[in-house]
């Protein structure tokens, strides 16, 4: 992010959430998985939003995507680009895009994630251009 | 249980005020609730079921039926965002129907404007208990970004051009010419809209709606009172409701839940869209009112772009005149929530009452339809078929 955007507050973690946070913390990102179902979800819930059962588990994710949709922000200071990123293993997350030419997006361009940090807290999944 | 005929809007108020600075949020409130029962013939003695949403100050209904003095037997303060009034008038009809209230009041207020509230650019604190925003808040979701990415997608998947969504702002401001209370009565053209500076990629200013004070109330009533009332008689014929959110992750920006409350709606009326002579399309963005038409079954996914295109929404030009009141894109978007004024104008037009300008000739059979939320995370999609009898 430019040197002039505003701190990220730390995203409050909760009993529910606390692994995905923690393992933020340490640069992977983890999306949840239904084991009865065997579908993965996101933003992660104990019960699968898909069939219900609570057989959900963490998986790790490769961090890689596609951009679905994104706009660019032009009328905050600094811009920024508002995105949701279709992860390879399936859920589509809303994110932001940095470090790349906020100009050049298009939609289906491929991403990583880049970990972002937070005033005090863990740091949060944002994404690049790969 | 069906609610086709079994309740009348019998008055229906819209706030004059676009900047209420010296009016209270509950004195707003009971303005206009005054003015929808004035217009009915009715007094808030008549007055047994109450609806309101969260634009009501304090506790909702409670603070309100104390401020006003109601008496109840019905209460519903059923929360769906802007579309909440559209919801509410189906809800009323289904208590009506149920012998639960014999008079219904519904109001809506808000005074972001005098609040200097950034309603579409700033983001919005839902709470820090909402099970989403550790996982939204970070990256700074808008009102507007969020529409602009639904705008976006649409452009990517259907080739939808700035232009074609230039020509609803158009055509509310063929329309808003005609309202002396509207916040933006200059014409407008397409090349107006698109070289109006860029709010989100690909939203200009211009596809975006007013922010304003003010409020509107409608009164639903049993067809027993309605009948001794001197108003021009309208009828809730159909409705449907649905929300729609991001699927746990399936997120497709393409459709809303019109797709879902448009076919409810109709189902219950027994019409088409095809018999649909006005419709009041919620537009808190010129997007918005793009992909509801094709979600009612206007025009095929798709093709929105092409429909709203040359005027054909213009009343007395095209096809389907919408908004005639200018719509939030023009007119007003009071306490940011459109779905009370998509309701008002579709009652003026089917009582004959818009402005002469506007008025659809032979307007017998009208929809609303309200947008709640956001398009791109979770929102509620209510529709209404009214019919002038």
């Amino acid at each position: 992010m430019a040197a002039s955007a505003p701190k990220i507050p730390a995203p409050t973690s909760t009993p529910e959430t606390a692994p995905f946070w923690e393992a933020a913390a340490k640069g992977k990102l983890l999306v949840k998985s239904c084991t009865a179902c065997g579908r993965a979800h996101h933003y992660p819930r104990p019960h699968c939003p898909f069939c219900g059962s609570d057989r959900t588990e963490w998986k790790e994710s490769a961090g890689r995507g596609v951009v679905y949709s994104y706009s660019v922000m032009r009328r905050a200071t600094p811009p920024y680009v508002i995105a949701y990123v279709t992860l390879d293993e399936g859920p589509t997350m809303m994110t932001n895009l940095v470090d790349c030419d906020f100009d050049a997006l298009r939609i289906g361009q491929p991403a990583r994630v880049v970990w972002t940090p937070t005033d005090g807290g863990p740091p949060v999944p944002m994404f690049t251009l790969r | 249980m069906s609610i086709r005929d079994k309740a009348y809007i019998v008055g229906v108020f819209e706030h004059p005020t676009r900047k209420a600075d010296s009016i209270s949020l509950a004195q707003l409130h009971a303005e206009v609730a005054h003015g929808a029962l004035a217009d009915a013939g009715l007094s808030k003695d008549d007055v047994d079921g109450y609806f309101c949403a969260g634009d009501a100050p304090g506790l909702g209904g409670l603070s309100m039926a104390d401020y006003m003095g109601l008496r109840l037997r019905h209460i519903d303060t059923t929360e769906t965002g802007g579309s909440s009034y559209v919801v509410h008038v189906a809800h009323a009809a289904e208590a009506i129907a149920a012998g639960r209230c014999d008079v219904a009041l519904i109001t809506l207020a808000g005074r972001p404007r005098a609040e200097g509230m950034a309603t579409g650019t700033a983001p919005r604190n839902y709470g820090s208990t909402a099970p989403d925003v550790a996982f939204e808040a970070p990256f700074s979701p808008t009102v507007v970004n969020q529409y602009a990415m639904a705008a976006m997608r649409h452009m990517h998947e259907f080739k939808t051009t700035s232009e074609q969504l230039a020509w609803i702002k158009v055509a509310a401001s063929q329309h808003a010419q005609h309202n002396p209370h509207a916040m933006l009565r200059e014409v407008v053209t397409v090349a107006d809209v698109v070289g109006s500076p860029m709010i989100s990629d690909p939203l200009h200013r211009l596809d975006c709606c007013v922010i304003s004070d003010g409020g509107g109330a409608v009164i639903v009533a049993r067809p027993e009172v309605a009948k001794r009332l001197k108003r021009p008689p309208v009828t809730v014929r159909g409705a449907g409701e649905a929300v729609k959110h991001q699927m746990g992750g399936q997120v497709d920006l393409t459709y809303t839940g019109a797709r879902w409350s448009g076919p409810a709606a109709f189902e219950s009326a027994g019409v088409t869209p095809a018999d649909i002579k006005y419709a009041s399309i919620y537009d808190s963005f010129t997007i918005t009112v793009l992909i509801t038409l094709e979600d009612l079954g206007f025009c095929p996914k798709g093709q929105g772009g092409r429909f709203v295109s040359d005027g054909n929404l213009i009343a007395g030009v095209g096809k389907l005149p919408f908004n005639t009141d200018g719509g939030g894109l023009c007119n007003n978007h009071p306490a940011n929530r459109g779905g009370m004024t998509k309701v008002i104008e579709a009652v003026r037009q089917l009582r004959g009452e818009a402005h002469p300008k506007v008025q659809v000739k032979n307007c017998d059979l009208a929809l609303a339809h309200g947008t709640g939320g956001s398009l791109a995370t979770r929102h509620a999609s209510a529709t209404l078929i009214l019919e002038a009898k």
